[in-house]
């Protein structure tokens, strides 16, 4: 860090640096997208896969669950919560018979009083997370 | 204090404190929660006390780097700040607006808070980190930009320094990608690829800028060391944070979606995370071992030295520790996360502005630094907490791991509540270390109401 290297050159490899790794951050993002197709499965994103990603939005799922691992860490994950319940019907009545006043001493899902046209949405959402092409993350069923 | 409007940064530093309080108060609230399920259940579910306990942490953030900003720009720049009354101005407005989101999360079921904000025009709620609602959203938009408008105009008349011009820089980049909260396309994998713009190149990004410009100039002000030496290391560090940590943003996209390339350049780049860190830490102790004074605030030097030390473990170490695409397979989305969550929070950006408040606070209350007694309470503080922090890490890596073996690596692997009540031994050790940090930040808190005699008056 001494003599010849002076703070103008570090500022100017501090600007050249940053402006080619971020351009070459767009770029590998700009690759992405064009392969995204063949991976997310968008053709089958239906108006209810929609209606069901902003109800597990709205009632802040993810303030407890992870899904793909992000989120939080206090309730299973529900990339995959599809195939370890048992399809849609596992889920919608997983999420509807949980009691208004939780289970004494344990963590337990709220009571949210969806109807069947949410619970068959975000059901759906859950089936349509589970097939997206993730690099087979969970390792396992148990997520 | 050399220039009067320097002293608005006193109610931002005031309010950071009461906020980060909160913060921790939540963080025992979900802690007990982890081991008493129904603690306070259905009035303050899980989720609640998370986003409470998140948001208060990025907004007393925000108030402590703002705060910092209004400290050291008109310092740097020579001149009074452009305009103290849109300083104060903003700061009421983000902090009504703040508390209110807050008691809109605690009071109404989130789904409700939804409906009446507006989040039907425009759907951004519900993603980590970003649940504020729309409302909130746009009006950080707007303080972020009437600050910004502010604390750039104050640079423009005045000086230009390296260390301002980082700062801003860091502060335009917050801005900036701040507003990818508000693109949250319906299909899942672009959402979340998109939603990583704000919170990694955030984190790992344009925050480090904000560190490294306000830890660069405690440096200079308690060291003495000369400005070009510590200017051009911060040049260095900043370049090294971007150089690795734009790329880095890859650790993000292992298993959302993406091409699996991403585990090369995300393994590769973040690999390389840790050497900013180590480098601020080489940094903060070669100039403090340089130093030309002995400057009267050396719970302030203890704070900087920290910050690099504590950023280097958490987010450095920690960070690595899981970051290579073949381990974060297993590790994704478990304790270890939340371990290295803490650490680098703490280490890198809670440090940071504590050392800040440290250095200024004493200084606009009138005396270059404080009282030997009430030093010597904030360094207790300093080091419980910091301690604290150390053991809430090691026990919630603890958790991570036999988490990771007993659900995803065991040749039986068990259901995921099955786990968490194997592992409740070290979520209860964590909750009570949690409580050694609080007594720190009571410490802290009441370091601010210790009198004695001071060593010297403010220049």
């Amino acid at each position: 860090m001494s003599g010849a290297f002076t703070k103008s050159m570090a500022r100017n490899i501090f600007y050249g640096g940053t402006v080619f790794f971020f351009l070459l951050f767009l770029a590998l993002s700009f690759d992405t997208h064009q392969a995204l197709p063949k991976r997310d499965h968008r053709a089958e994103i239906t108006p209810q896969v929609v209606h069901g990603k902003k109800l597990v939005e709205v009632n802040n799922c993810i303030g407890c669950h992870t899904l793909m691992g992000e989120g939080a860490y206090f309730a299973p994950e529900l990339g995959n919560a599809i195939t370890r319940l048992g399809g849609r019907e596992g889920i919608k009545g997983f999420i509807k018979s949980r009691p208004v006043e939780g289970i004494p001493g344990r963590r337990s899902m709220p009571q949210f009083n969806f109807s069947d046209d949410d619970l068959e949405a975000i059901a759906a959402y859950l089936e349509h997370i589970n097939k997206i092409d993730d690099a087979n993350w969970p390792p396992n069923i148990q997520g | 204090m050399p220039f009067q409007s320097q002293g608005v940064a006193k109610y931002y530093f005031m309010a950071a404190i009461a906020l980060f309080a909160g913060q921790i108060l939540f963080g025992l609230i979900m802690g007990l929660q982890y081991v008493w399920g129904d603690f306070l259940f259905p009035a303050i579910p899980f989720n609640v006390a998370r986003m409470v306990h998140t948001n208060l942490l990025i907004v007393w953030l925000l108030f402590g780097f703002m705060g910092g900003a209004y400290y050291l720009i008109p310092e740097e720049s020579e001149t009074e700040l452009f305009s103290p009354k849109l300083a104060m101005l903003l700061f009421w407005v983000f902090l009504v607006a703040g508390a209110l989101t807050i008691v809109g999360y605690l009071a109404v079921p989130y789904a409700t808070l939804a409906k009446y904000t507006g989040n039907d025009l425009l759907e951004t709620m519900g993603r980590e980190f970003l649940e504020q609602p729309l409302i909130t959203k746009v009006g950080i938009v707007i303080v972020a930009l009437g600050f910004l408008f502010n604390i750039s105009m104050t640079v423009l008349k005045g000086r230009k320094t390296a260390i301002s011009t980082v700062l801003l820089l860091g502060l335009w980049g917050l801005a900036v990608f701040f507003l990818f909260s508000f693109y949250n396309p319906s299909n899942p994998v672009e959402d979340k690829f998109f939603w990583w713009w704000t919170v990694h190149l955030w984190v790992e990004g344009v925050w480090e800028l904000i560190l490294g410009s306000l830890l660069a100039f405690v440096l200079i002000k308690v060291t003495g060391v000369d400005r070009e030496v510590i200017e051009k290391w911060l040049y260095v560090i900043i370049t090294l944070t971007l150089v690795t940590g734009v790329i880095g943003t890859g650790h993000h996209y292992f298993w959302i979606g993406t091409p699996e390339y991403w585990q090369w350049w995300g393994s590769i780049f973040s690999a390389l995370e840790p050497i900013p860190f180590f480098a601020m830490t080489v940094f903060a102790f070669n100039m403090v071992n340089r130093r030309r004074r002995e400057h009267p605030n050396r719970a302030a030097t203890l704070w900087a030295l920290g910050t690099g030390v504590m950023a280097f473990l958490g987010a450095g170490v920690w960070g690595f520790l899981h970051t290579l695409a073949p381990v974060n397979y297993y590790t994704h989305g478990t304790q270890i996360t939340a371990a290295h969550g803490h650490m680098a929070f703490y280490g890198a950006y809670a440090m940071v502005v504590l050392c800040m408040i440290s250095y200024a606070m004493p200084i606009m209350r009138g005396r270059a630094a404080n009282s030997n007694k009430a030093q010597v309470l904030e360094m207790w503080s300093f080091w419980l907490m910091t301690i604290a922090m150390v053991f809430i890490t090691l026990f919630l890596t603890a958790a991570g791991i036999l988490q990771v073996w007993l659900q995803r690596v065991s040749d039986t692997p068990l259901p995921f509540m099955v786990v968490q009540d194997k592992v409740a031994l070290f979520y209860w050790m964590r909750e009570w270390t949690g409580v050694v940090f609080l007594i720190g930040l009571v410490l802290y808190i009441l370091s601010f109401f210790v009198k004695g005699e001071s060593s010297a008056k403010a220049a």
